[in-house]
């Protein structure tokens, strides 16, 4: 076990500097003086921009550029918002909030998924299967901010269910119409694999012995069909971890909830480019993270995984 | 040999016909892959309804002037958010601008940024993945790290960079260009995968012993072997595109203000959100619709062309 740790430490390391130098490399293409920029309209004194640019390592080349940068980095120093605030203090406030609203967006995509890929599964082409497809094709097919301003206008401006926005209320029962989006944005993959991963179970030999040792359905569906069926699911989470990070930019940002992706949204939409700059970072940094750890449960889970 | 009664070598029981056992079916057509998944796709309702919608939406980007004779980008404020009138079917915008010309026009945005962005991921995917499953060894080492690295970004979240950090050249090829350079990861794990299958196989071994050298063994029978999962992935990739065109219109760092999508007029529509609702829903449907089809095709091509998917049916 300890091996497949360092194993999988290692390659971590080479996506970190590749994805952080990959974005340190775009902006560094930016066209444009970011010093001369500064100044705006007025012409400013040649000795004060040769002073700045000495101060910011303008001068050096672009990886020792990198290099004061990445060091910054994993010393928590982040840069600074387009306000001035540093961007470790901002997540501080803001990363809790996001945590909130992804875990329970992942606990509403778990429950829709198993629940309904099971159903399907041992429903196999009948009118629940069909419909169940359907449905989540529709969800696919729904890009995440059309089914915000829909959530909001029909659940909670016409029918009044929920508030329209969070704000200040962002505490687990705050949050429950953005997480129910985000939630139902990302199951429909999860239920398609949970149910051909049930389908594959429940052709199992070890399923066919619980039943023929008189167990009954209910418990050889959650005990024996239900835990070996869930790996696939589990394994698709980590990836689409991504898409989650995403999707939590534009539901905070349309339900304005306090967290880290409405402070990138904004940072976009007012074209603030280095706030977007680090906040990006922040979430590829979140991302690879978040995998390494699903991989070294997974490893934990599934022994053949760390002998591969 | 030439004795037809010792022409039959397999002893069936007394009242059996040989025949019946034995036969082989010359009339038969002959089947592969791509037959197969063509009988089983012809068969299916949904796959006629998504061909059909998504052939709706391409007509409509080719050729827009077979659906409106409205200029789309002419407002008149007179008739802000009003709702359908004779010529008009679905109503105007905030600008008075119509609804339906604004959405026939707006799927030649969506579909080419789309299309570019797809063919380009496909592109590098099948080049890269194809060279690291097929000549392994460090080419496969460093490919599959760089596809790792782009694989650790999400896509969008690195248009979002490039967009804003290339503000002054939005159009549709640098955002095509920036979903298009930064989604191929996934395209190349699947086509490698598919490679490293295929290279075992018997013709490769054959080609290679009949001389032909290793870079045209691949061209001209790993890469049209392992096409396949290629096609999937291209049609769903389309389909993440458009959404991924309308998701940066709407963030503000896609495609300027003055260009007719679909992207840029549900997040010009939001704003009176409570007020004009169709503003927003109908380009909504529109888009949903599109990414539909094209998502429906790629689930009913995987599904035809993977026999173990059919026996889950």
């Amino acid at each position: 076990m300890l091996s497949y740790i360092l194993r999988r430490l290692l390659q971590v390391i080479p996506v970190f500097i590749g994805a952080t130098l990959l974005i340190y490399f775009l902006v560094f293409a930016m066209p444009g003086d970011p010093i001369l920029a500064l100044f705006g309209d007025r012409s400013p004194n040649p000795a004060l921009v040769s002073a700045l640019r000495e101060r910011y390592h303008l001068n050096d080349p672009f990886l020792v550029q990198y290099w004061y940068y990445i060091t910054g980095v994993l010393q928590g120093d982040l840069g600074v918002t387009f306000s001035g605030r540093p961007v470790s203090e901002v997540l501080v406030d803001t990363l809790p909030v996001t945590g909130r609203l992804a875990l329970m967006a992942i606990g509403i995509e778990f429950t829709m998924a198993i629940i309904i890929g099971t159903i399907s599964a041992m429903n196999k082409g009948k009118i629940f299967d069909h419909v169940s497809l359907i449905v989540a094709l529709v969800s696919i097919a729904i890009p995440i901010f059309v089914l915000c301003f829909l959530a909001q206008y029909f659940l909670a401006i016409q029918w009044g269910w929920f508030k329209p926005t969070v704000g200040a209320d962002n505490d687990w029962g705050g949050l429950w119409l953005p997480a129910l989006v985000l939630g139902f944005s990302l199951y429909a993959v999860s239920m398609r694999l949970m149910r051909s991963s049930v389908i594959d179970t429940l052709n199992q030999d070890w399923v066919r012995t619980a039943y023929s040792k008189g167990l009954p359905r209910r418990r050889v569906i959650p005990v024996h069909v239900l835990r070996n069926s869930l790996i696939p699911v589990i394994t698709h989470s980590a990836t689409s971890f991504g898409i989650l990070l995403v999707g939590a930019t534009v539901t905070e940002g349309i339900f304005n909830v306090p967290g880290v992706g409405n402070t990138l949204y904004q940072a976009a939409i007012r074209g603030e480019g280095p706030t977007v700059v680090s906040f990006v970072t922040v979430f590829v940094i979140l991302y690879v993270l978040v995998n390494l750890v699903i991989d070294l449960l997974y490893g934990l889970l599934d022994p053949r995984i760390r002998y591969v | 040999m030439s004795d037809p009664t010792t022409e039959k070598h397999y002893v069936a029981p007394v009242n059996t016909e040989t025949i019946s056992v034995d036969a082989i079916r010359i009339a038969e057509k002959p089947s592969n892959l791509w037959l197969d998944a063509w009988r089983d796709l012809r068969r299916r309702p949904l796959f006629w309804l998504s061909v059909l919608l998504a052939a709706v939406f391409l007509l409509m980007a080719v050729w827009p002037t077979l659906f409106t004779q409205v200029n789309p980008r002419a407002g008149d404020l007179m008739y802000s958010n009003e709702g359908p009138a004779p010529g008009h079917p679905l109503g105007y915008t905030f600008q008075g601008q119509d609804i339906y010309a604004r959405i026939v026009w707006g799927a030649q945005t969506s579909l080419s940024v789309g299309l570019i962005a797809t063919v380009l991921s496909s592109v590098i995917g099948l080049v890269m993945g194809a060279l690291a499953g097929y000549y392994g060894g460090w080419l496969d080492s460093l490919l599959s790290r760089v596809g790792d690295i782009f694989f650790a970004i999400p896509y969008i979240l690195a248009a979002v960079v490039v967009m804003t950090v290339f503000s002054q050249f939005r159009s549709v090829w640098t955002l095509a260009l920036a979903i298009g350079g930064f989604s191929w990861a996934a395209t190349a794990r699947v086509v490698r995968a598919e490679v490293l299958r295929v290279r075992q196989a018997d013709f490769v071994m054959a080609s290679r012993a009949l001389g032909q050298s290793r870079f045209a063994t691949l061209l001209s029978h790993v890469v049209p072997n392992a096409i396949a999962p290629l096609l999937v992935v291209s049609t769903l990739g389309l389909a993440t595109a458009i959404v991924a065109e309308s998701t940066l219109s709407f963030l503000g760092v896609g495609l300027g203000g003055s260009i007719v999508s679909w992207g840029n007029d549900i997040s010009q529509a939001q704003a009176a959100l409570r007020i004009a609702p169709m503003a927003l829903i109908y380009p909504s449907i529109a888009l949903t619709l599109a990414v539909l089809a094209f998502v429906t095709l790629g689930e009913l091509i995987r599904d035809a062309l993977d026999p173990k998917a059919r026996a889950l049916r």
